[in-house]
């Protein structure tokens, strides 16, 4: 609770929660804070009971689809969502790992295709014991867990 | 993914696979072909330079009475003027029934796929798949052993990086198949494939050595053990001999057994193997030719 009256409350709009702190950047990137045109505040290496630091992003006034912000669990699979209404949130939810991900991520192969030509990545999810792997739909290499890059 | 095109095994079902055998046996045992391909264009755009795969292809489209298209490395295209792959094969697309594409770059063969409604023959994308040399595969061990179901195979060489290795591995898996794997440590089959038998439930082995335990084979499939893959050369001299097959160490081995290697071959198969009889790689070469005369025609939808 302390962390979030130190990032300024919204009274309507999307807040993402339990971020670890880690992951802000990468989060950042991948929902593609860059092209709101409304406020949005981002809190980072904020105490938290569970992780120890934390991070929340807010953002004023946009309810992105879910199919959008689940790109975040493929980065942070604790985050939560909240929809804020009137000052209240009136959901709650956590995010969940998409079946496929285009574009967002780098293919760890550099022979692939989309390492060498304009083509956007194409990938699909798996999640065996809890490690989130990509599988490159063109050249069937697995990108792990600990490889994910933005792409660019 | 459009109409039949073939850019990895798996895209196509055991029935296609064996329509394709079937009509490939009928082509090997008619020498005397229709003109099928008359009417019709291939692009064969070879980015990279290969031997076996781009001369069997043309020779297959040939003896069908088709017309060929193409270059045999990229920098006889407009390639070499910068030219991105997605043009080339939108241009060539125009000009052409069906492209058969090899490039350096993997799932290259893949997005030219996606991205025409000509389809696409992938002859090979960098270390990715060589579907074409699995369909030869499967002909060839359907041939010489009559039927493809519960044979046990002995796979020898770099099992880590051989594409026609894991596309093998990959359609022999529908058919009950004993796996024996032989291979330097630097070299064994990647962790992604033993989980897929397991997940199919077939047995495979892993072996260090080539030794007596090959009595036991229908078919030894050797690849080449690649000087480049080893980081530290002292190694690659240290293995280099241990996976060599010769003649003497097929005395005892079964009657139906059969010595098949993609090619090209350069001291893995002593030459005194050549003339055994149960050696088969160079008739594998010629089964390339029929298979992909069916291949073509089956996505073509002549036959």
């Amino acid at each position: 609770m302390k962390g979030e009256l130190i990032v300024k409350a919204i009274e309507n709009g999307t807040v993402i929660d339990h971020i670890k702190a880690e992951n802000i950047f990468k989060i950042i990137s991948i929902i593609e804070i860059q092209d709101f045109d409304t406020q949005f505040f981002i809190g980072g290496n904020l105490d938290s009971k569970k992780y120890g630091k934390k991070a929340i992003i807010k953002i004023a006034d946009k309810f992105p689809s879910m199919d959008d912000i689940n790109r975040i669990a493929l980065i942070d699979s604790n985050a939560v969502i909240n929809i804020i209404h009137d000052f209240k949130v009136v959901e709650k939810k956590k995010v969940e790992l998409p079946e496929t991900i285009t574009t967002y991520f780098k293919c760890i192969n550099p022979k692939c295709i989309t390492n060498n030509e304009n083509v956007e990545t194409k990938f699909k999810v798996i999640n065996k014991d809890g490690n989130v792997n990509l599988k490159c739909y063109y050249c069937d290499k697995i990108t792990g867990h600990n490889n994910l890059e933005v792409k660019k | 993914m459009n109409k039949k095109s073939l850019i990895s095994i798996t895209d196509y079902s055991k029935e296609d696979i064996f329509k394709i055998l079937d009509l490939a046996e009928e082509f090997q045992n008619n020498p005397k072909h229709e003109k099928l391909l008359e009417n019709f264009v291939i692009a064969s755009l070879f980015f990279e330079p290969s031997t076996r795969t781009r001369l069997s292809f043309e020779s297959a489209i040939q003896k069908l009475g088709g017309k060929v298209v193409g270059f045999s490395e990229a920098s006889n295209s407009s390639v070499a003027k910068g030219e991105s792959l997605k043009d080339t094969i939108l241009t060539v697309s125009n000009y052409s029934d069906l492209i058969i594409m090899r490039h350096p770059i993997e799932g290259s063969a893949r997005y030219a796929c996606d991205i025409t409604s000509t389809p696409i023959i992938n002859a090979g994308d960098g270390a990715n798949q060589h579907p074409t040399q699995c369909l030869l595969d499967l002909y060839s061990i359907r041939k010489t052993q009559g039927t493809l179901e519960n044979l046990n195979l002995y796979i020898v060489g770099d099992l880590k990086y051989g594409r026609t290795v894991h596309s093998l591995l990959m359609a022999m898996s529908d058919f009950n198949p004993t796996f024996n794997f032989v291979s330097p440590v630097q070299l064994r089959i990647p962790q992604e494939y033993k989980n897929f038998l397991n997940d199919k439930g077939l047995d495979f082995y892993e072996h260090d050595q080539l030794d007596e335990n090959i009595k036991y084979a229908d078919i030894i499939y050797v690849t080449r053990v690649q000087r480049e893959r080893f980081s530290d050369p002292v190694e690659y001299e240290k293995v280099k001999n241990t996976y060599v097959l010769k003649n003497k160490m097929l005395e005892n081995t079964k009657d139906n057994l059969k010595v098949l290697h993609p090619l090209p071959r350069v001291n893995e198969i002593d030459t005194d193997v050549d003339d055994n009889p149960k050696a088969y790689y160079f008739q594998q070469a010629e089964n390339g030719v029929y298979a992909r005369m069916a291949l073509i025609c089956h996505i073509l939808g002549i036959k």
